[in-house]
């Protein structure tokens, strides 16, 4: 200890040391003055609390509708729910039965439309993402996209009737319809494919171009095996909108009523009209006087359930497939 | 005198209205290795993409001037992609495809066209070997080659570039995301390739280009202000002032 006390050790660091073999409270006065709240930070603890609360809030809120529709549905629905229910048609002029008609409808509705737009908007979203230049022809398309993605529904129904029910002379069918919900969702999912292909990294096409390999190497090695969760995923949640959508198919192939044979899936021509839940939902509702009361809400139950039955996969697709991402 | 690989000569490179190279000419003799040093964007990448034409997948693009390969103009050769596989690239940042490791180094010889197992099970074995990589991961070829670690993910990149047994090897500041002892068995790997191929080495060690260049390339804006035998870039009195500048690190 030959050296003189020349440091001045911070008060904290001295009370640190006090602290370590101190047992009784004394010594702690000292320390604790530096640590005690000020009327600042005291301000910022609340300040911080309450917004995380108000946001906390906003979430429930959010939440809260969704519940309370469902619980209410299912309420309703409760004395009509049952198997039977789904796989008979509607009797008594849409007062009592099931829902067999409507139902199937809406699965061939949803089953065309996207059997058209999927491939359509992958394969253009495809060429936009890794093909197409930057000039006034992809900036129309890509403007078209976003566009489209926003035009109400009604305006589809309108172009749906003009192009296919009456120009390209389908009638009022399953096809026509169809493709009227395929121009609606084309757009969204050539947005959603353009997002999955543009989270692969850039980084690895180079690599493979330097390979050596073509454009068209490079997407199908590399490029679509680790984009195709999210395109998939895109395409799936149009199920919800093809589904949901009275507008585009109610001029252009969904009838109110028609009766088809109970139990065969193949009982609708895509040539024919169809029923569909969304409209059927709306005919029960409003236009047809004494109505069995849990129908309604059965059918709503049976469209928002099967809706959220797919949506359900949809997520839990992408969940497997996230677990196997590969970088 | 030495055979000549690499011709370039009045290459002028601009993306869009900005220029990246301004009238560059030298000379890659066979079986060299030419260390290209230089501050970033001095159009060292640049330089690079127009020999192997990557350059032309990056919109407005203009290259004027001509680079021969073995006596032949690279841009009026048809099979771009044939081109592309005389040349083996290494990129900055270390890139595993997402694949396993196995299928990483397998995948040019694939795409130039269909090969064997047996014939693809020897490229594997002889690039990842020759690229210091093998005694790491020969029992777990069927793992993801992008779960490597940085250093591993860059000479399976090497070991890539190597698959189509390239003439010219391209490497682009490899060392820059990678730690010493990778850096320094990179650079032993590259000693010994240099007997079968020709090697452009960019890079931003100084020292590197010391170590390993037969001649040095110095770049500055896009220009080539001096190419020379790496002892007289490095020595006392380069012919130009800035390389000794550059060189010695007191720069700007
Ligand atoms: N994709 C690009 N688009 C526009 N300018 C670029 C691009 N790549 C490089 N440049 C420009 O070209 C010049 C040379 O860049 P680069 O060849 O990357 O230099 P270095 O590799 O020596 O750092 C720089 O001015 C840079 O900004
Ligand atoms: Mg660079």
């Amino acid at each position: 200890m030959g050296k003189p006390d020349t440091v001045q050790y911070p008060s904290a660091m001295k009370n640190m040391n006090n602290t370590t073999h101190a047992t009784t409270g004394g010594t702690r006065d000292n320390s604790s003055t530096l640590f005690t709240e000020t009327a600042i930070g005291r301000r910022k603890r609340w300040t911080e609390n309450g917004v995380r609360i108000f946001f906390f809030l906003m979430c429930c809120l959010m939440i809260l509708p969704l519940l309370l529709i469902i619980g209410y549905l299912l309420y309703k629905a409760l004395p009509v729910l049952s198997f039977e229910f789904l796989f008979t048609n509607p009797k008594d002029n849409m007062r009592a039965g099931g829902l067999w008609a409507p139902f199937l409808g809406t699965i061939y509705l949803v089953v065309v439309s996207l059997l058209v737009s999927a491939p359509i908007g992958v394969f253009a979203a495809v060429y936009l993402n890794e093909y197409a230049r930057d000039n006034w022809f992809t900036r129309i398309v890509n403007l078209a996209v976003v566009n489209l993605a926003g035009v109400p529904s009604i305006v589809h129904a309108l172009f749906g009737v003009g192009a296919f029910v009456l120009f390209a002379g389908l009638g009022e069918s399953v096809l026509a319809a169809s493709l009227t919900l395929a121009i609606m969702t084309l757009p969204v999912i050539i947005a959603s494919t353009k997002e999955a292909l543009n989270a692969v990294p850039m980084s690895f096409r180079e690599a493979c171009w330097n390979l050596g390999a073509t454009r068209w190497q490079t997407i199908r090695r590399i490029v679509l095996p680790n984009a195709i969760s999210g395109i998939l995923t895109g395409v799936i949640l149009q199920v919800s909108r093809a589904a949901g959508e009275t507008a585009p198919i109610m001029f252009t192939g969904a009838v109110f009523y028609k009766t088809i044979a109970e139990g065969d899936v193949f009982a609708y021509n895509i040539t024919d009209q169809c029923m569909a839940l969304s409209l059927h939902l709306f005919t029960i509702s409003t236009q047809v006087p004494d109505v069995t009361e849990g129908i309604p809400y059965g059918t709503a139950i049976v469209l928002v359930g099967s809706v959220l039955l797919v949506n359900a996969a949809a997520i839990a697709l992408r969940v497997y497939l996230r677990t196997r991402k590969k970088w | 005198m030495e055979k000549k690989k690499i011709e370039v000569s009045e290459l002028r490179v601009r993306y869009g209205n900005k220029p990246a190279l301004n009238g560059v000419s030298f000379d890659v003799y066979e079986n060299e290795i030419l260390g290209i040093i230089g501050p970033a964007q001095s159009g060292k990448t640049t330089l690079l993409k127009v020999i192997n034409r990557t350059l032309e997948l990056t919109r407005g693009t203009t290259v004027e001037g001509t680079v021969k390969l073995d006596g032949e103009d690279v841009h009026t050769i048809t099979d771009v992609y044939g081109l592309r596989r005389r040349i083996g690239m290494v990129l900055p940042l270390p890139v595993g495809l997402p694949l396993s490791i196995y299928d990483n180094v397998a995948f040019a010889p694939r795409t130039a066209g269909p090969r064997k197992k047996s014939e693809l099970d020897n490229i594997v074995e002889r690039c990842l070997k020759q690229a210091a990589l093998w005694d790491e991961v020969k029992d777990r070829l069927d793992s993801l080659g992008t779960k490597l670690s940085g250093g591993q993910q860059q000479r399976l990149t090497i070991a890539r570039a190597l698959s189509h047994q390239p003439e010219i090897l391209c490497l682009d500041e490899f060392s820059i995301a990678v730690d010493p002892v990778t850096t320094m068995r990179i650079e032993e790997v590259l000693k010994t390739l240099r007997t079968e191929m020709t090697i452009l080495l960019v890079t931003n060690l100084v020292q590197q280009a010391k170590r390993l260049a037969n001649r040095t390339a110095f770049f500055l804006n896009g220009a080539l202000v001096e190419i020379d035998a790496t002892d007289v870039i490095f020595s006392d009195n380069p012919a130009n002032q800035s390389t000794y500048d550059y060189v010695n690190g007191n720069f700007g």
